[in-house]
């Protein structure tokens, strides 16, 4: 099985968030950059495929240098190979599935996987573009994966439950919490990562179909009300929620 | 600018989702401003019946791809179906619901017209006869305001967010879409579907009451139950009680659980760190109970209490039934 897993450079979870001078992007002095997490559990899925099928496993990532430290992750989990598509050009989420659909179409996988959405963007979009662009089909918010004789059948998560969705080999998969617990690179994964080489690739020049404006931190919220101190404050806080904020 | 806006309105079992009639209300907001029309596609296998009552949140016309076929979801079929509406009405702008179902379908959509996506607005304005979407980024950390510049332009919206208001009671007319569908763009197909429980879901209830670790333990959570059973509100957890094995994970709340929007959220024993505050934010009123005065709930807190959970929650429960005439 030849699988591609798409992964991102993202800031880590507890991050606060800083708009840079310019208004149009976030300071990163400061800020540690993990693996998106969703990508992580779409590496560990590949990982686990390889481990039953046999095959190769090849992790993907568009960016800058930096992005080498993400893909040096992959490889310390145990990724075959890595390819950095290398542009530090502003790109939004169709030009990056444009960039990512090109590599990939060129290497015909059995499955691409992606982590649903990531942590910075929050697009959920590129997995989905990127299956389109490549006329295979997809499934997202996996949180199960069961391959047999080229037919995936998966459970995905939607509201109230989850559906269970039946689609043939060449397929996309966006990986969601639940799906797996990634396992920790071992000591002599780390190791061995840091040697192995990575492949850089000049992706086309991107067109962009969107354009950020301005980003911003939300206004502070007002301060709230501290109703009470005990039980006794609650016909008052049920007031104010039937009252003032009518909500019950 | 369009002269037409299209809008895929979720429909399940026969039913529209809440998040559908919201996004035909915003879709007819924005088109009041650019002079547009709104024109809702409505796809399943028995959904004429329901189509008309779209005209209540200002929906023009609808469009009626109605087959056997697609009585079930398909990603492709769907994808396919919603792109051919938009074409066959030259819309430019196709507002779809930010559902579990949207969220897959309008990638796909927007890469069938060649068009950007902003996804997961939260706000849609029209600046110079132009669509600004704003939408949040790192986990509702920071907010972008966005504008499509291609041709084509997708946007989904996130649910509970945009007001639905009340339907008018205008029946739209209606027109049968007839799609070429294919075997072929039926390439994967939802076989079954399995319901966590017949209890409310976090992701769509108006009202949500989360218990965290201040809970102490899971059989404690009755309590949360009872208030939410009480409110006809969804159970919410923190990560912490997930990944402690208390409650399961599509109770989660928070930047790797859902993201919400409720009327009222009441968090108790939930501290309130960062990642959970972006799964919840959002919501119009947030009412906090914890015992520790310094947890950082109570600075997103509309009303709170600090004190004994244990104290607390049956007493709001007994204060709720009275308020119900109980």
């Amino acid at each position: 099985m030849k699988l591609i897993v798409c992964i991102n450079h993202v800031p880590d979870t507890t991050t606060k968030i800083n708009i840079a001078a310019d208004g149009l992007s976030i300071e990163k002095t400061g800020v540690t950059f993990i693996i998106n997490p969703y990508d992580e559990i779409a590496v560990e899925e590949c990982l686990r495929w390889k481990e039953k099928h046999g095959g190769e496993v090849i992790a993907l990532t568009l960016g800058g240098d930096v992005h080498k430290e993400t893909l040096r992750k992959a490889l310390a989990m145990g990724v075959d190979k890595a390819v950095l598509l290398k542009d530090d050009s502003k790109r939004d989420t169709f030009s990056v599935a444009r960039a990512l659909a090109d590599y990939i179409k060129e290497q015909a996988p059995d499955a691409v996987f992606f982590g649903k959405q990531s942590i910075d963007s929050d697009e959920a979009a590129v997995g989905q573009m990127v299956a389109e662009m490549l006329g295979l089909p997809s499934v997202s918010v996996a949180v199960k994966i069961e391959v047999a004789e080229g037919t995936a059948t998966v459970q995905r998560e939607v509201e109230g439950g989850h559906e269970t969705v039946r689609a043939k080999l060449p397929c996309v998969f966006t990986a969601q919490k639940g799906l797996n617990e990634p396992r920790y690179p071992s000591l002599k994964g780390i190791m061995g990562a840091k040697s192995k080489p990575i492949e850089e690739r000049i992706p086309a020049p991107p067109t962009n179909k969107s354009e950020m404006l301005t980003i911003y931190k939300p206004a502070p919220k007002a301060a709230g009300r501290i109703v009470g101190t005990d039980a006794s404050a609650v016909p008052e806080l049920v007031r104010l929620l039937h009252e003032e904020a009518k909500v019950v | 600018m369009s002269a037409t806006i299209l809008v895929f309105a979720e429909q399940r079992d026969g039913k529209f989702k809440k998040p559908a009639f919201e996004a035909v209300k915003a879709a007819r907001a924005i088109a009041d401003q650019i002079g547009a029309q709104v024109v809702a596609v409505v796809i399943g296998d028995a959904v004429s019946d329901i189509a008309p009552s779209l005209g209540g949140y200002g929906a023009n016309k609808v469009l009626i791809a109605e087959k056997p076929a697609l009585g079930k979801y398909s990603t492709t079929a769907f994808a396919k179906t919603i792109a051919e509406a938009a074409k066959s009405i030259s819309a430019s702008v196709v507002f779809i619901p930010a559902t579990a179902m949207g969220k897959d379908v309008a990638p796909r959509v927007a890469v069938k017209l060649d068009a950007g996506l902003a996804g997961d607005c939260t706000l849609l304005k029209v600046n110079d006869g132009e669509i600004v979407a704003t939408r949040p980024v790192y986990a509702g950390k920071a907010f972008t305001d966005v504008k499509v510049i291609s041709t084509n332009k997708v946007f989904t919206l996130r649910p509970n967010v945009f007001s639905a208001g009340t339907s008018s009671g205008t029946s739209a007319p209606t027109e049968s879409l007839s799609v070429d569908l294919s075997d072929a763009d039926f390439s994967s197909v939802v076989t079954a579907m399995t319901q966590s429980s017949g209890k409310v879901d976090v992701a769509e209830a108006d009202i949500i009451v989360s218990g965290g670790r201040g809970l102490k333990g899971p059989e404690h959570f009755n309590l949360i139950e009872e208030l939410a059973a009480e409110l006809g509100a969804a159970v919410g957890a923190s990560r912490a009680v997930v990944d402690a094995g208390w409650r399961p994970h599509n109770e989660q709340v928070g930047q790797t659980g859902k993201t919400v929007a409720p009327s009222l959220y009441v968090a108790v024993g939930v501290s309130g760190a960062i990642q959970h505050l972006a799964g919840m934010s959002s919501s119009k009123y947030i009412v906090a109970i914890n015992k520790d005065k310094d947890a950082p709930i109570f600075q997103v807190a509309d009303y709170g209490i600090v004190g004994d959970a244990f104290e607390i929650l049956p007493a709001l429960t007994n204060e709720i039934k009275k308020l119900h005439g109980k």
